[in-house]
């Protein structure tokens, strides 16, 4: 049982920042989630954590040890590589047990464990067969497995669900959190699935080109994005984005399209976050599920209403997701599925106004800061 | 529409056949003097020199079945009456056909006043074979065989049974050795960081370009020196140097192209550089070590020139002794087949062992899985 930190980390490689001054307090048994896109420096993050990679400036801590110069096998760590990364020529139970054997952990002590840990996962009838002969869900359990048996401090996971089917994803998601909530020690798992970040984790670390963009819990990290970076990368269909400007008006407060194509006025108890920023531009960001059909609009929100031409519509069954375009804005609308809208037809949506962001791109026009 | 499927069944018959009647072509090439070789090795010089090999299989051919002698009273110069037949002597000398198929021949001149009465007819096997050829070959001590126009002729043997021992001697080590250091120095290439690694392996590689030949004659000169030459450890050293670079570049492939993953999650694990390299590297890498073993271990055995020059006729080897099995004229084919059979024994049955091996080594980092 262990806290991490990221003191302060940059890792380059030559020219190349992987990891831009990563400061990150992971407490004890925490499920920390590291999300990004590709590229993003998370894997490189976990690796730096696991000792795989040497840290170019910066301290990494596990408890209140700096890990830097301790090699990895000392680190107390155990990790799940996306690969699972498991021994072709060795059994199942000699792949759980291969760190045990190297660590002179008795004989009957490493029967035991193995074995407890193949019962937790599922798989103690499978501990006799070769990697090759098992489903690719029965080898993601033995390289978790392996991992329990050595008993360590931290975990670490390598995206280990990309390689599982969609079904078996779910399922598995479910299980490493229930595994989490047994064994009570810390997590660390990197994605690049906003999915499995949200469902999973007690926080989220969202990163981008190395640099850590939010930590946050999960609902904290979808309601109260802080900057566009994040409020687009969580939550899908992503965050509809528009350029627009704010405009004082009749002494209310209005959020106008650039292109005027939409003018919604901002609810009277959200002004005064706002007011500074009146006459200038902003970029204007709702969520699709704040966008309805004002037939089925839920009551009592601060409704207000948009015209808008259906681009594309897509029934899922318990909800339809609306391709809509308003002027030189496009907006995804995932609204009620008794909605009967044609495709070109003309309609009036309401946004939500309880729940909407605003971006300022006047400091960092690549990232805007969300203004709160 | 229908007759599309059909034609495109025909045409991969017929690409089928062409491929696999090239096949067999390649294969009867091949096969057919092996097989001559391989059937000479039991017949008797004096057969070697009378008839081809191929003679030990059943054929027609002519077979005599009686003689009849021309009575004294017949005058040879003129006209004969055999068998219903009138003939010259010259005919006769010839050979005649009778109507029946018969051949009859005259044997020998004038005087004889004999003639041979052949028959076309089927012969089986009742060839003489022996595996006389064999033990004569093998063993070191005299031998007695009936040369091709049959005199005894006694001399003392090649002793290729001594030189298959010494042979065995100088292939294994020399197979062996540089597999273990090329497969220490490929993880190394492959997965070290060290400085210079680049630089080191790019002269590694650049090796493989040197023509052995080369360096036999320095190389001489210091065995000469350290006093090696005519040993054993000589040869080993030998052929352990001329075989490291392509042993670490074959070697250096198939190993960079293990997962990182595993080496990675084996040193999390808790594995050291050299646990990794004998519990993960050398289990995973048995069929790029086979394929390489089979390439050392055929090339050492077949080898002649190193054998020539570091060996000499001290601790002869294989193919030394089969050179000189021939017999001065060369007229001793019925033991160099036999030897050359013998020599083929060991290196056929490492083949047919590892040959699993040695088309999955080839292939090695081309194909995944």
């Amino acid at each position: 049982m262990a806290s991490v930190t990221y003191r302060h980390v940059w890792k380059k490689f030559g020219d190349f920042v992987a990891l831009h001054d990563l400061d990150i307090e992971i407490a004890d048994k925490e499920f920390l989630v590291l999300v990004g896109p590709s590229g993003c420096g998370k894997t490189t993050a976990l690796r730096c954590l696991a000792g795989l990679e040497e840290v170019t400036q910066g301290q990494v801590l596990i408890g209140d040890t700096v890990v830097n110069d301790v090699a990895p096998k000392d680190r107390d760590i155990a990790m799940v590589f996306q690969s699972y990364a498991l021994y072709p020529h060795m059994t199942v139970f000699d792949n759980m047990a291969f760190g045990l054997k190297l660590r002179k952990v008795p004989k009957a002590e490493i029967k035991r464990r193995v074995e407890e840990a193949a019962q937790t996962l599922g798989i103690e009838h499978l501990l006799k067969r070769k990697p090759r002969e098992l489903s690719g869900g029965q080898r993601q359990r033995v390289a978790v497995g392996r991992a329990i048996v050595r008993e360590p401090k931290v975990f670490l996971f390598d995206e280990p669900l990309s390689n599982l089917d969609a079904k078996l994803r779910v399922q598995t998601r479910a299980e490493i959190s229930k595994l989490h909530q047994r064994l009570q020690t810390t997590f660390i798992y990197v994605t690049h699935d906003q999915v499995e970040a949200m469902t999973m984790a007690t926080r989220i670390a969202v990163m981008n080109k190395g640099i850590l963009q939010q930590l946050d819990t999960p609902q904290n990290l979808y309601d109260k994005p802080d900057n566009l970076f994040v409020a687009g990368f969580i939550g899908s269909p992503a965050m509809n984005f528009s350029d627009a400007h704010l405009r004082r008006d009749n002494g209310g407060l209005y959020v106008v399209a650039d292109d005027n194509s939409f003018t919604v006025r901002i609810p009277e108890e959200r002004v005064p976050v706002y007011m500074p920023h009146a006459g200038k531009k902003v970029i204007f960001g709702i969520r699709p599920e704040d966008i309805h059909n004002p037939e089925f609009a839920p009551p009592g929100i601060h409704a207000a209403p948009v015209e808008c031409k259906v681009d594309v519509t897509e029934l899922m069954g318990n909800e339809i997701f609306l391709y809509l375009v308003s002027g030189r804005n496009s907006f995804v609308a995932r609204v009620d599925p008794r909605t009967r809208f044609a495709v070109g037809d003309r309609v009036q949506v309401v946004f939500n106004m309880d729940n909407f962001h605003i971006f300022d791109p006047s400091v960092d026009a690549e990232n805007p800061k969300a203004i709160r | 529409m229908s007759d599309k499927p059909r034609s495109f069944k025909r045409q991969r018959l017929i690409s089928g056949l062409l491929v696999n009647g090239v096949l067999v072509l390649i294969c009867l090439l091949w096969l057919i003097p092996t097989i001559g070789v391989f059937v000479t090795s039991f017949r008797n010089s004096e057969d070697i020199f009378r008839s081809g090999w191929w003679t030990v299989f059943p054929h027609k051919a002519w077979v005599k079945t009686a003689e009849i002698k021309i009575p004294a009273e017949v005058d040879v110069n003129g006209p004969i009456q055999i068998e219903g037949v009138t003939s010259t002597f010259e005919e006769l000398r010839n050979g005649i056909t009778l109507p029946d198929g018969r051949k009859l021949t005259w044997f020998g001149n004038k005087r004889t006043r004999l003639v041979v009465v052949e028959e076309k007819k089927w012969v089986w096997f009742d060839i003489n074979l022996t595996f006389d050829n064999y033990k004569n070959v093998l063993t070191g001590k005299e031998i007695r065989f009936k040369d091709a126009s049959g005199n005894e002729i006694v001399r003392k043997g090649n002793d290729l049974g001594g030189a298959f021992l010494n042979s065995i001697a100088v292939t294994v080590p020399s197979t062996i050795i540089p597999i273990l250091i090329a497969a220490f120095a490929a993880y190394g290439f492959a997965w070290l960081n060290f400085p210079g690694r680049k630089f080191f392996f790019t002269i590694v590689v650049a090796l493989l370009v040197v023509p052995l030949q080369i360096a036999l004659v320095p190389i001489l000169q210091d065995y000469t020196r350290l006093n090696l030459n005519g040993t054993y450890l000589a040869m080993w050293l030998a052929h352990t140097g001329f075989g490291l670079p392509l042993a670490i570049y074959l070697l250096f492939n198939y190993i960079s192209t293990l997962p990182r993953d595993l080496l990675e999650s084996a040193f999390i694990d808790g594995a050291s550089n050299f646990t990794i390299f004998t519990k993960l590297i050398l289990p995973l890498s048995v069929p790029a070590l086979a394929s390489f073993a089979i390439f050392q271990f055929l090339w050492v055995w077949n080898d002649y020139l190193v054998a020539l020059v570091f060996l000499g006729d001290k601790n002869r080897v294989v193919t030394s002794a089969l050179a000189a099995i021939v017999g001065e004229k060369g007229q001793d084919w019925h033991l160099l087949t036999a030897g050359a059979f013998i020599s083929m024994v060991l290196p056929l049955s490492v083949f047919f062992a590892l040959q699993r091996y040695f088309v999955r080594g080839l292939l090695a980092g081309s194909v995944k899985g």
